[in-house]
């Protein structure tokens, strides 16, 4: 049951073992910590000894929880939203009254008074986990833009239509080959207009690149040539869907037909220890002036990335001795964990 | 497709193979109705000039977006052409140029292409308005990438990063290339317009290529005054800066040594 949620994004419940989310909330309670402190002191030598106070024991009770919250992580996304909500509290409550009783027991005589550390607690908490249920619901427009585009830019109008008229020239000289064509082209759409919230095994990507470009294959012939370099891939890594199918839409459109000679789409995909990572590479034409299209496709899959991986997902670009390079890295992570 | 001494004769230009066959599929359908030969196929601009040369043409199916030389640009150099065929674009979407098209009665056909469109097209080909240079430069939205002079009936392509400079001379424009000399009918403040990017005015009748620019000197001059002077590469003429454009030495003699 927990392997259901795990791919059911927009999460409302931070990744608690992701890199990006750790360095977040040591961020938030540390501010936290400084924002307490200069309410408490009079002067700058007051703030300072107040912060000193209150991060000592603030940084053990975050790298007790941060420890706890990871290790359940995933049980935590099973359970139904409010219940995980009041399982992250109660558990910030006892790491904070565990360190807190410690503390005093090691270092100062007398009984802490424990209800103004559950008040703060408790408030930071809730404080933390609305900020990144608020995120998570801020990024997620980013996928039903991802299902419009795929309508609107994504799919550009002339390759539907100059995929169709491909098919069209086939039917009387080559029927099977017009069959086959229609095959893919129908599962690529039914793969761009679906609900494209869940990551799917890289392997399934790729296989729809393959097809994408079969059928560009058909109307540009020699002047297509892909290499495709994945003996290392990890077909089960899990990725967002349509993750490279609109990058090579745009190398097709950028780097392929603006030229009478053939070109090469060169694409690695290889896994690097608890990463995989992608390279895609075209030719590039100065000429090429449709700019806006590539951009719109690539600050998609930027936020998406980042929805879905926080700060352990990147997109690079650049553009070397006529070619042009997308460089992605992001988590490998397993399907059916 | 019969040879008939009036059928209408066809050229197809795509840079896709299957979108040629189509439209040849199509065509054999028309020629049971009504002659048609099919003149020739090409993929690009370039070819369709060269086939043009051996096999005149009626009709040209001429696909908009197609590389080295979109479809609106060729139709400006089919216009050199001592006898210019008629144009119908072809094109696989619904470009901002349709309007336009629409508004100077520009035909064209859209991709997939109905056998019934392209028979009416076809049917009225020989009374459609051949087409104007002011209209499609009006509704090309980019700067050519060739200019084109006729020379014994011919029309001769001259890739526009070649050219070291543009000069005109009375009635003519004469284009400058490393190879030779070109006369073009045109005229230099227009060109001048169109290629602003890629050229600059360093005198009242001449335009140089920034790229071809090597640099710029002084030349003593008869007079004892001194003057600027571009140098080109590969070209041994010195060309003369006039004293209103000086100011280009210093915008452009930075970037250029």
């Amino acid at each position: 049951m927990a392997s259901i949620d795990q791919n059911r994004y927009p999460n409302l419940l931070p990744n608690f073992r992701n890199l990006g989310v750790m360095l977040r909330l040591l961020l938030i309670v540390m501010s936290m910590t400084v924002v307490a402190a200069a309410l408490k002191s009079y002067n700058w030598y007051d703030l300072l000894d107040q912060s000193l106070r209150i991060s000592a024991l603030a940084q053990p009770m975050v790298i007790l929880s941060l420890l706890l919250l990871g290790l359940a992580d995933r049980w935590l996304h099973g359970l139904p939203y409010p219940m995980a909500v009041a399982v992250v509290v109660a558990v910030e409550l006892g790491v904070a009254t565990l360190v807190v009783v410690a503390a005093w027991a090691v270092f100062t005589p007398g009984t802490p008074v424990l209800i103004r550390t559950w008040f703060f607690t408790t408030v930071a908490t809730l404080l933390v986990l609305a900020y990144f249920n608020l995120r998570s619901r801020m990024l997620s427009p980013a996928l039903t833009e991802a299902r419009l585009q795929a309508l609107q830019a994504r799919i550009r109008p002339h390759f539907l239509f100059n995929s169709i008229n491909a098919v069209l020239s086939l039917v009387r000289s080559e029927p099977r080959r017009a069959e086959a064509a229609l095959e893919d082209l129908a599962d690529l759409f039914r793969v761009l207009m679906a609900d494209n919230r869940d990551l799917v095994p890289l392997e399934r990507e790729v296989e729809l690149c393959r097809q994408y470009l079969g059928l560009e294959a058909l109307r540009l012939g020699d002047r297509l040539r892909v290499e495709w370099e994945v003996n290392r891939m990890p077909g089960n890594a899990l990725v967002p869907p349509l993750l490279l199918q609109p990058l090579l839409e745009n190398a097709v459109y950028h780097g392929i037909e603006p030229s009478m000679e053939p070109g090469t789409i060169n694409i690695q995909i290889f896994g690097d220890g608890d990463q995989v990572r992608m390279l895609l590479r075209n030719p590039y034409h100065e000429a090429g002036r449709h700019h806006t299209g590539n951009k719109m496709a690539l600050a998609n899959i930027r936020e998406r990335l980042s929805l879905h991986f926080d700060a352990e997902a990147s997109l690079q670009t650049r553009s070397v001795d006529g070619h042009y390079e997308v460089q992605i890295t992001l988590p490998y992570v397993k399907e059916g964990k | 497709m019969s040879k008939h001494p009036q059928s209408l004769r066809v050229v197809i230009v795509d840079d896709e193979a299957p979108a040629r066959s189509r439209i040849r599929d199509l065509l054999e359908d028309c020629a049971s109705s009504f002659p048609i030969e099919l003149a020739g196929e090409a993929a690009s601009g370039r070819e369709l000039l060269e086939l043009l040369e051996e096999a005149p043409a009626d009709v040209v199916l001429l696909d908009i977006r197609m590389p080295e030389m979109d479809g609106l640009e060729v139709a400006q150099h089919l216009l050199k052409l001592p006898e210019p065929p008629s144009v119908i674009f072809t094109t696989a979407y619904n470009d901002h140029a349709l309007k336009a098209f629409e508004l100077h009665a520009v035909d064209y056909l859209l991709k997939p292409i109905r056998l019934r469109r392209l028979h009416d097209a076809l049917t009225r080909v020989r009374a459609i308005t051949p087409l104007r240079l002011d209209v499609l430069q009006q509704i090309a939205p980019d700067a050519r990438t060739h200019l084109s002079v006729q020379e014994r009936g011919k029309v001769v392509l001259i890739p526009v990063p070649e050219i070291l400079y543009l000069r005109a001379e009375l009635k003519y424009v004469t284009i400058r290339t490393t190879a030779r000399e070109y006369l073009l009918e045109e005229s230099l403040s227009k060109l001048e317009q169109e290629f602003s990017g890629q050229f600059v005015r360093i005198h009242r009748s001449c335009l140089v290529a920034k790229a071809h620019i090597a640099g710029f000197e002084k030349d003593g001059g008869g007079d004892g005054e001194a003057r600027w002077v571009v140098t080109l590469t590969g070209l041994d003429e010195k060309l003369p800066v006039s004293r209103r454009q000086q100011h280009i030495v210093k915008e452009l003699g930075r970037t250029v040594v």
